[in-house]
């Protein structure tokens, strides 16, 4: 089990590489450098242009040498933890991406674990109960919430909670909890707060694993093995749960690859309309005005959070099957 | 598990399904796939959508009732009107005359908002094939022949409510379909260019290239893509004109969107490559090209309409999502997406919910898509129950 672990952490390097690579180009893509963009930005604010300054910054961010050399001096301060210089906040980027990159890993663990547990049940009943109302009820659910774009429910969401209910929702905590220490009351109102995009974010994707759950069992619910069970006299529930239900799971627990993906993108939308703490507005920010030290830092912090993920539902499959175990 | 399964049939069923039976076997392809295709009833509604949206995408300036630009200030966020077709006339008695009632406007002193009262005594008489703000059909066929629209131009005219600027939401709503839907059937064309020459060199040659073309599938597909999008669109020069940001987004849209295309055609050359009529082919010393166009091809394109089917959705929500969040098509071009921008706007759509129109027609597009894919896919495989 150790060694199969650590085989897949060796498989993740090349892809942490290119997900490097990728930010770096879009760092790189918009034309002109920062230095100079900033030495603009303090001339046109009327601060003095510290000359010396600006050439230190040109040598630590090797502007002016080839891209390689750029490409190496900037993922070696990542390495190490620093990130480049927000010229937009004037603030080192390390400072502003983890807090906000917590509460992206955190809300979208949140809503993977919702999203399994509210699929997992539903997907198994609508195949036990094939064209049962319930069957069709979650089959409608789901083709409406797969062509639902999230930004279209957050906004719906928020209409009908102002508009019904008087209340404006948005934000992950109550003004009097944002700065506070920890304590069990912050915890409940980041749940009073945290369920509206867990709800958003969770609904597209908790419909398509409803359907794969549905399809994957009845895949397996008319295997002779299955029948074999039920003629020996094995009381039904207990049957399906023990036997095609572990077998339909594979593939269910492997969708996180490409859910965590969907997951973020989806994220830095609805936390844009619900106004969140998290990475993507500030993301969405940066890219706006080119500040692309911080979004190639989001990128790339993005693209590692998906590789844990992948990496926790391989060791989650190599756990719950023995053939990946063991091979 | 039919109905046929229980009851015995009659002897003129029979006869019909002999003849039946008899008139498939001799059937193409295509009529097969047609065959199979009706039963599923859903994705012939869909079908039917689909074509209707995308009518309305190429006769969008002959549909609309004013140009989408137009905007007049007094009608700021004035309220959908409703259509009636009997009007007074002037003998006290009731004639036949489409119309829709004007507005009453007063100035909440509170607030400063336009409040708009339907008035029933002042009605806006309309009609159809009226003549009305020119336009060229097509960009090039001057013209000023409209659908629907009022009688008298200067008359108030929104059926489903106006903006903001006072412009009205029908005509920018079905000039909109033209830019999403052509999003998405260009995009996926573009797709399909990439998805099927690296799918295909992938399932065709395998080894290391295959090999290869596949670790860059998996990571494309393992990266978020709106964070991806935006970082791309963000590089575009703000002073681009509008028709190459167009073209632009595009390109941004299908250098990640070919994956799926070219993970179905890797799949279906990988299982042909093997089957028995290739390696015929090739034993008979066909050159590779005809080889791949003349005879693997045909086995690959109700697949590939499927595929393609299945793609235009997740272009038009990705176009709508980047253009919401403002680094996507960028006014005066109107898509779906950039209709939406004005949602964000919480007060707005608290007095003029009208304007989650266009999200309707995103859900309503990529539903019917979505479900006709699922028929021509169900229908495109031969060995299915």
């Amino acid at each position: 089990m150790l060694i199969y672990i650590l085989k897949r952490m060796l498989g993740m390097i090349p892809a942490m590489i290119a997900i490097s690579i990728l930010a770096f180009t879009v760092i790189q893509l918009p034309p002109g450098d920062y230095v100079s963009t900033y030495a603009a930005q303090l001339a046109q604010s009327g601060e003095t242009v510290d000359s010396d300054m600006l050439n230190s910054l040109r040598d630590r961010y090797g502007l002016g040498e080839n891209v390689v050399v750029q490409y190496f001096k900037w993922i070696g301060g990542v390495v190490q933890g620093d990130f480049g210089q927000s010229f937009e906040w004037n603030q080192p980027v390390t400072e502003l991406v983890w807090g906000r990159m917590a509460m992206t890993a955190l809300i979208s663990f949140v809503t993977l674990i919702v999203m399994w547990s509210f699929s997992l049940p539903i997907g198994v009943y609508s195949a036990v109960r094939q064209y049962s109302a319930v069957d069709y009820i979650a089959t409608a659910f789901a083709f409406l919430a797969m062509a639902t774009p999230n930004f279209l429910l957050a906004i719906l969401l928020l209409y009908v909670s102002t508009m019904w209910f008087g209340v404006s929702v948005g934000g992950l905590f109550s003004p009097e909890f944002v700065n506070a220490g920890f304590s069990l009351a912050k915890v409940w109102d980041f749940i009073t707060h945290a369920w509206i995009p867990v709800f958003v974010l969770g609904t597209a994707g908790t419909a398509s694993l409803i359907r794969i759950m549905r399809a994957n069992l009845l895949d397996e619910l008319h295997k002779p093995y299955v029948e074999a069970a039920r003629s020996k006299g094995m009381p039904e529930t207990r049957l399906i749960l023990t036997y095609p239900v572990r077998v339909a799971l594979n593939p269910f627990i492997s969708t996180v690859g490409w859910v965590l993906p969907a997951l973020i993108s989806g994220e830095l939308i609805v936390s844009t309309v619900l106004n969140l703490p998290t990475a993507g507005p500030l993301l969405l920010q940066a890219l706006k005005s080119q500040d692309m030290y911080l979004a190639g830092a989001f990128i790339l912090l993005n693209g590692g959070l998906v590789l844990i993920g992948t990496l926790i539902s391989d060791i989650l499959l190599a756990i719950s099957d023995p053939r990946i175990r063991l091979s | 598990m039919s109905v046929d399964t229980q009851l015995p049939p009659s002897d003129d069923d029979l006869l019909d399904r002999q003849i039946d039976a008899g008139r498939m076997q001799a059937a193409g392809q295509w009529v097969l796939i047609w065959h199979k295709f009706r039963k599923h009833k859903l994705a012939l509604v869909s079908l039917f959508v689909v074509g209707l949206i995308y009518l309305v995408a190429l006769f969008a300036e002959f549909l609309a009732p004013a140009d989408p630009g137009k905007f007049d200030p007094r009608y700021t966020f004035a309220p959908p009107q409703s259509i009636g077709l009997f009007a007074d006339d002037r003998q006290g008695g009731q004639s036949f005359q489409p119309h829709v009632t004007g507005y009453k406007i007063t100035l909440d002193v509170k607030s400063f908002r336009r409040v708009f009262v339907p008035d029933p005594d002042v009605i806006v008489p309309i009609g159809f094939f009226v003549q009305g703000q020119p336009y060229k059909m097509w960009g090039l066929f001057p013209s000023n022949l409209h659908f629907i629209g009022p009688l008298d131009q200067s008359q108030p005219f929104f059926l489903i409510g106006a903006d903001r600027l006072g412009r009205d939401l029908l005509s920018r709503t079905i000039h909109g379909t033209r830019i999403s839907m052509s999003i998405g059937l260009v995009g996926v064309g573009l797709s399909l260019l990439i998805g099927m020459t690296l799918g295909g060199i992938s399932g065709y040659y395998g080894g290391m290239v295959d090999r290869a073309i596949q670790r860059v599938i998996e990571f494309i597909r393992s990266v978020p893509t709106i964070p991806l999008w935006l970082g791309l669109a963000a590089a575009m020069p703000k002073d681009w004109p509008p028709l190459q940001i167009y073209f632009a987004i595009l390109i941004i849209l299908s250098l990640i969107g070919w994956t799926e295309i070219a993970r179905v055609v890797r799949g279906r050359f990988l299982s042909l490559r093997s089957d028995d009529f290739v390696i015929a082919a090739r034993l008979d010393g066909v050159s590779e090209f005809r080889l791949i166009m003349r005879h693997m091809m045909p086995s690959l394109y109700s697949h590939i309409i499927a595929a393609i089917t299945l793609a235009i959705p997740n272009m038009i929500l990705a176009e709508s999502s980047l253009s919401f969040l403002g680094l996507g098509l960028q006014p005066p071009i109107v898509s779906w997406g950039v209709l939406l921008q004005d949602t964000q706007n919480l007060r707005a759509i608290t007095q003029a919910p009208w304007l989650f129109v266009p999200g309707i027609c995103i859900v309503i597009a990529v539903l019917s898509l979505n479900f006709l894919g699922d028929g021509v896919r169900d229908a495109a495989d031969p060995y299915a129950k």
